[in-house]
């Protein structure tokens, strides 16, 4: 998809302003946050768990180059190929050579990020590859030509009546405005097309080493369907999903889904160990997994090693205040909310990420729900820190701070400054202490008042404070 | 060459060169031990009460279920439900302990053994292990379990025998391995009630992609 991450605040400002998207992403603060909190209460055990999960990654990432090539051999005893792809480039011609190897017109595709990531679907399409999309929030964004906003939920910036045009188009069936009437429409629709595909492409929520294993995890079906049926399974992954063993796996299934849906369990998790057996009667007869690099073994031994224990629940992005007024597309790549925030700059370059980094408040809620406890506030400073080493932020901002740090570096200039914005914004904020106007200060006060200072700065405060402490009788009399 | 590159990166970052053999042999050893992790209390029940969480879980995901007292029950408890809901053929998996079943109480019901196709209405299978914890089936591809019966018929009936409810997916994975000989099925696919979606605002519809219903027959030690 086209990088739009340079105009992430012109981006948000339309954002802000579509009264559907802002009804959509409704749906959504109401949904996730609510009903994880609800599956996290069912599960004692679950902060622990949690603690358990980031450790255990931890010592895979530490391990990491020894189990890849463990299960890169167990994949291979079972008949299985694998193909390690430093770029995305690598990884579209792979996939494209293993389309070609079996003269595939058409291949259906589960829900993948990593192929988003790489751009798979364009590449296929101008080398004669049909991809057709089966995940219904998928397929409906393949029709309106659009890219998913949310890395479970891709099509949650769409309402009804989105849906419901995008199906009347391109099935030439009256509209509905009941999404069972919708579903059962992409249902039959689909079916044709897991039938005729050549290839099956999915991606993989955990590699297993102990057994060479691919796990999908979804809710709908859609991608045991395109694995099952075509005559080979092409699964793209990225070399940070590997666990050690299914007990491993299970760890961080039991954390997974309450994290992402609150479910206690998606419906179908399935493991995929290399092609058919002698004696099977369905199944595909090759089995392909494209491990893809793509920037991320250069995150390893750095701060951002942190980031390659995610397991793209996406509870981040679902209490993030800025992803929920906003949305996905406004971070302008493949990877939204906080946990884009520090991936998209190591993908695509800080050079046209940096907004991204700076679009948070530091609330906390990010890594305070996080499954494996990633502390995304420090690992966006870290990428803020390097966007000013690198001279990439605003010079309004470089200014600003210069200045800041001139006052700052002359406390009693910088008490006397304070003291006076203090009194003049108070005099401003008036009897309800509410400031409608602030001078340079409309990215505030044109969606809410600024609440005035309640009355003594800091300093005066602690002042105060110790001069009580040293004496405390004198203050008390008086 | 893409793995040499992808590998040394790794172990650049690692601030190492190839794993020492100590490192290896530390790491093969936590493989082959495949020890737990901890595992949360909910399902650590003497048998029965998993059964009954199993049977609690599994409706919450939106499962059928029917008990039946003995497995000889079952063709005619299948039969009753697909006469309820008008479905006049049932596909089977070539299970040999379904095959040996008296089929006679289908009546007119046509039964096939085959692999599923497009447009098929309804299919039967046999489980190997159902999870207390989750209310979650697992089933695994072999010669005479094709996966496609568990995901392209509109509907999934599916025996369960009391005897193989475990607590936790732990214990499923060592049955697992000791019923295959540690050689992984081609498929492995734990099921948790219907297919459903929510891609459409965020509401919940059953029947996506995968079967619309889920019957387990839940037959009685």
């Amino acid at each position: 998809m086209q990088i739009t991450s340079p105009s992430f605040k012109q981006n948000a400002r339309i954002a802000l302003k579509d009264a559907s998207l802002q009804k959509a992403l409704g749906n959504l603060k109401a949904g996730f946050p609510v009903k994880r909190a609800q599956a996290v209460a069912r599960l004692p055990e679950f902060d622990a768990l949690r603690d358990e999960a980031r450790d255990l990654k931890n010592h895979i990432l530490e391990n990491l180059d020894i189990y890849l090539e463990q299960f890169e051999s167990k994949v291979q005893q079972q008949g299985g190929h694998v193909h390690w792809c430093r770029s995305s480039d690598d990884a579209c011609k792979t996939i494209l050579d293993i389309c070609r190897q079996v003269d595939a017109k058409t291949v259906t595709k589960g829900k993948s990020m990593v192929s988003e990531e790489i751009n798979l679907n364009d590449y296929l399409e101008k080398n004669g590859v049909t991809p057709v999309e089966t995940d219904l929030g998928e397929y409906i964004l393949q029709l309106r030509g659009d890219h998913p906003s949310h890395i479970i939920a891709p099509a949650i910036h769409l309402n009804l009546e989105d849906v419901s045009e995008a199906f009347h188009q391109h099935h030439h069936r009256p509209k509905s405005d009941d999404p069972a009437v919708l579903m059962r429409e992409a249902r039959e629709m689909l079916r044709k097309q897991f039938v005729a595909a050549d290839v099956g492409i999915t991606g993989a929520n955990f590699l297993v080493a102990e057994t060479g294993s691919t796990l999908i995890v979804t809710n709908e079906g859609n991608g045991d369907l395109t694995q099952t049926l075509p005559k080979t399974h092409i699964v793209i992954t990225s070399i940070e999903k590997v666990v050690p063993t299914l007990e491993d796996m299970t760890l961080f299934l039991r954390l997974l889904a309450r994290s992402a849906t609150g479910q206690e369990f998606t419906v179908y998790n399935t493991l995929s160990s290399g092609p058919r057996r002698d004696g099977d009667q369905d199944g595909p007869e090759n089995f392909h997994v494209v491990l893809v690099d793509n920037g991320r073994s250069d995150m390893m031994g750095g701060e951002l090693q942190d980031m390659l224990r995610c397991i793209r629940c996406s509870a981040c992005m679902n209490h993030c205040p800025v992803y929920g007024a906003v949305g996905g597309h406004s971070y302008g790549w493949v990877y939204p909310g906080p946990m884009g925030s520090v991936l998209t700059p190591q993908m695509i370059g800080i050079d046209k990420a940096a907004l991204l980094p700076n679009a948070s408040t530091f609330c906390g809620k990010c890594e305070s729900v996080c499954p494996v406890h990633i502390p995304l506030p420090k690992l966006m400073r870290h990428w803020r820190e390097k966007e000013f080493e690198q001279h990439l932020s605003p010079r309004a901002v470089r200014v600003g701070i210069g200045g800041w740090a001139f006052f700052a570096k002359r406390p009693t200039l910088y008490r006397w400054l304070s003291r006076g914005s203090n009194l003049a914004l108070r005099l401003l904020g008036g009897k309800k202490g509410r400031i409608h106007r602030l001078p340079l200060g409309g990215g505030w006060t044109d969606g809410r008042d600024m609440p005035a200072p309640s009355g003594k700065t800091f300093m005066q405060q602690w002042q105060a404070q110790q001069r009580e402490q040293q004496h405390p009788r004198q203050e008390k009399k008086s | 060459m893409s793995k040499a590159e992808i590998l040394n990166n790794i172990r650049r970052g690692l601030k190492r060169g190839e794993a020492s053999a100590s490192q290896r042999a530390a790491v093969m050893a936590r493989l082959d031990a495949r020890a737990d992790n901890l595992i949360p209390r909910r399902a650590q029940l003497p048998q029965p009460e998993q059964v009954a969480l199993f049977k609690t879980m599994a409706l919450e995901a939106a499962a059928e279920l029917i008990e039946l007292d003995s497995i000889e029950q079952a063709p005619a408890a299948i039969a009753q439900w697909l006469e309820q809901h008008q479905i006049p053929e049932l596909v089977c998996a070539s299970d040999p302990a379904l095959q040996a079943l008296d089929w006679s109480a289908l009546g007119d019901i046509a039964r096939t053994q085959r692999v599923a196709q497009s447009g098929d209405l309804a299919s039967l299978t046999g489980s190997f292990a159902g999870i207390a914890e989750t209310g979650t089936l697992m089933l695994y591809s072999g010669a005479t379990s094709p996966t496609t019966l568990n995901f392209l018929p509109d509907n999934h009936l599916v025996i369960l025998h009391e005897s193989r409810i475990v607590g936790v997916y732990e214990e499923a994975w060592k049955r697992l391995r000791s019923a295959t000989d540690g050689a992984m099925p081609r498929t492995v696919n734990l099921i948790t009630g219907p297919s459903r979606s929510a891609d459409i605002e965020q509401k919940l519809q059953m029947g996506a992609h995968g079967p619309r219903t889920l019957v387990i027959l839940l037959i009685k030690n």
